[in-house]
């Protein structure tokens, strides 16, 4: 295999019923990292019956070329639709790595695609550069829990492939009027070829307020928090910083909040402006969804529990009294009673 | 109604420490357990068999050890177990393990559903399974609720992050099953005794003949671990003196308007 053959870096920019999930643009911007590393250019792409928003995100988030392929087809994803028309693309175009969202779809299509290419895929990667003697990407991601982190390079195949949990990497600062080669490719999957097909579709009940992934702020409890009914305080604070709440597996599994709101290696990884952690003691599995936080609070009554060691503030303390006084100071410094 | 599971033994994670001086992963004394999403998928295979007859075959790739976990399928009901191993199929990565496991399939089968947890918490890809339907050319659906067979055809509730997708494929189908699919059982006391005298047979790779040897082991994964580390946690981390909770809290935003955070 001639590895030169093999030229930029791809981004899937995955969408829902035509609107892009943030997750393609945090790789384009990680993408971008990697292109001018390797000096090859950040290319998207887009799949589905409405590509219009797909290619207005890669465009405003900094592709320097679009593929987009459109049918009605795409209409919802399949493995088979949307991995023909990413394998027609890249037997045409060559790609020397993909990045891919580690949605629920993103992972199937991933190994899809690397078995097909007959080619390296590394899951949920937490970090991304190149090897400049190679050209190698190297993918780290944990594993045991986050126990262990592993360095992986896929060095002998191209491309090389990678998924990327949503909410591992910031999304990149918009580019305003930029103009990237739109590529329009005409690829239609046969109709007996699609051999799973979606006939209705129940969304999820809307969480009421901000969504975990997307939260700027975010108010999580574990185990310190004793029962189910004390999130409220949680809550009340999250709302007033205007984020939501999260939690620790511990919680999860006692059955005190549902498993959407689980930050960590099972759960959700986070990076919101600031991460309060009531109560938690800091599980390797659960700092492996939440240390990129910007700034992380941690209250705890157990002055050597891990959580410590992550957090940017950190107080030895009840939570029962910490967060009703910080509830308190918040409602005073607003004058809201 | 013919049913596989793919099962793998997996060390507890959440019972895995750190040696702190070493900085190594302690992995003496950490208990081996079934998969937990595996043990959904094997619920679901036995709630299928239960509805529309059939048998449930359970197979695992791994060390002689993982027979444990074979023997716990087999007294969760499973019928028959096989457990694939060879040297040369060590240090396989998912593209490696996947052709294996494919081959395996195709030798013990046909099966109408394969069925495997959505990922393994020790290396937490969740490509394997996947992978191991393209290999094998079927229909797969990753994150399902609940599998209803119709005919040569089955319905499929699968969860997105959106919603839940109501799925329509044809047999054979590769399916992925999740915490939510359902609520495995408990093995009974008799389940335990008989697991114990039945055979398990070690399927190695001698009795796959066609198998592509380049495509198996170390040398046929195309991803390779260049190191490992444990992550360092340095601690740069002010403590808060508490005087009394407000004063903590008036404290602390004012540490946090101070450097611009709130």
């Amino acid at each position: 295999m001639d590895l030169k053959q093999y030229q930029d870096v791809w981004v899937f920019v995955e969408c829902f019923q035509g609107q892009p999930k943030d997750v393609g643009f945090e790789l384009l911007g990680q993408g971008r990292l990697l292109a001018d590393a390797l000096k090859q250019k950040l290319c998207a792409v887009v799949i589905g019956k409405d590509v219009d928003e797909g290619i207005k995100g890669a465009t405003a988030y900094g592709a320097d070329i679009i593929y987009a392929v459109q049918g009605n087809e795409y209409a919802n994803y399949s493995s088979d639709a949307y991995g023909y028309a990413f394998l027609e693309l890249c037997a045409r175009y060559h790609p020397n790595t993909i990045l891919i969202g580690a949605t629920a779809n993103g992972r199937d299509l991933g190994s899809k695609l690397a078995i097909c290419l007959n080619t390296g895929l590394t899951a949920d990667c937490t970090a991304l550069s190149v090897e400049e003697e190679t050209g190698n990407v190297v993918w780290e991601r944990p594993a045991f829990g986050g126990n262990l982190y592993a360095r992986i390079l896929c060095s002998e195949t191209r491309p090389q492939m990678g998924t990327v949990r949503p909410g591992a990497f910031k999304k990149p600062e918009k580019f305003q009027n930029r103009q990237p080669v739109m590529i329009r490719e005409v690829i239609h999957t046969k109709e007996e070829d699609i051999l799973t097909k979606v006939i209705d579709f129940i969304k999820a009940n809307d969480e009421a307020g901000v969504k975990l992934e997307e939260a700027e702020y975010i108010v999580s409890g574990g185990r310190g928090l004793k029962g189910p009914e004390n999130f409220a305080m949680l809550q009340e604070l999250a709302d007033l910083l205007g984020g939501t709440v999260g939690a620790s597996r511990a919680s999860v599994d006692a059955g005190w909040i549902p498993q959407t709101k689980q930050v960590g290696q099972t759960g959700k990884t986070v990076s919101p402006k600031v991460y309060i952690a009531c109560g938690i003691s800091g599980a390797v599995q659960h700092l492996a969804g939440m240390t990129e936080s910007d700034t992380i609070i941690a209250i705890n009554k157990d002055a050597t529990a891990p959580i410590f060691d992550v957090a940017d503030y950190g107080i030895v303390g009840d939570v029962f009294e910490m967060v009703p006084a910080m509830i308190k100071e918040i409602r005073v410094s607003r004058n809201l009673n | 109604m013919n049913i596989v599971v793919c099962v793998k033994q997996v060390p507890d994670t959440t019972e895995i420490r750190i040696d702190p001086v070493k900085n190594t992963l302690i992995r003496q004394g950490v208990p081996s357990i079934m998969n937990p999403f595996d043990k959904n998928a094997l619920e679901e295979a036995l709630q299928l068999k239960e509805q529309y007859g059939g048998a449930v075959t359970v197979i695992s790739m791994g060390p002689e050890q993982a027979k444990a976990t074979l023997r716990e399928a087999l007294s969760m009901g499973a019928d028959k177990a096989y457990l694939v191993t060879d040297r040369s199929f060590g240090g396989s990565d998912t593209y490696a393990t996947s052709y294996i496991l494919a081959k395996v399939i195709e030798k013990l089968g046909p099966f109408d559903v394969i069925l495997g947890g959505k990922q393994a918490i020790d290396g937490d890809t969740g490509q394997t399974a996947p992978s191991i339907a393209e290999h094998l050319g079927i229909a797969r659906l990753t994150h399902v609720l609940s599998i209803k067979i119709e005919g040569n055809k089955c319905i499929v509730e699968r969860e997105i992050e959106e919603g839940v997708e109501i799925v329509e494929a044809k047999l054979p189908i590769l399916c992925t099953a999740t915490k939510e699919t359902n609520k495995p059982r408990y093995a009974t006391i008799k389940g335990k005794i008989d697991s114990l005298k039945a055979e398990i047979e070690n399927i190695t790779l001698a009795d796959l003949p066609d198998i592509d040897v380049t495509k198996i082991g170390l040398k046929g994964s195309p991803t390779r671990v260049k190191s490992t580390f444990t992550p360092k946690r340095q601690s740069c981390c002010e403590m808060l003196e508490i005087i009394n909770p407000r004063e903590t809290a008036r404290m602390l935003f004012g540490k946090l308007a101070d450097a611009k955070i709130l």
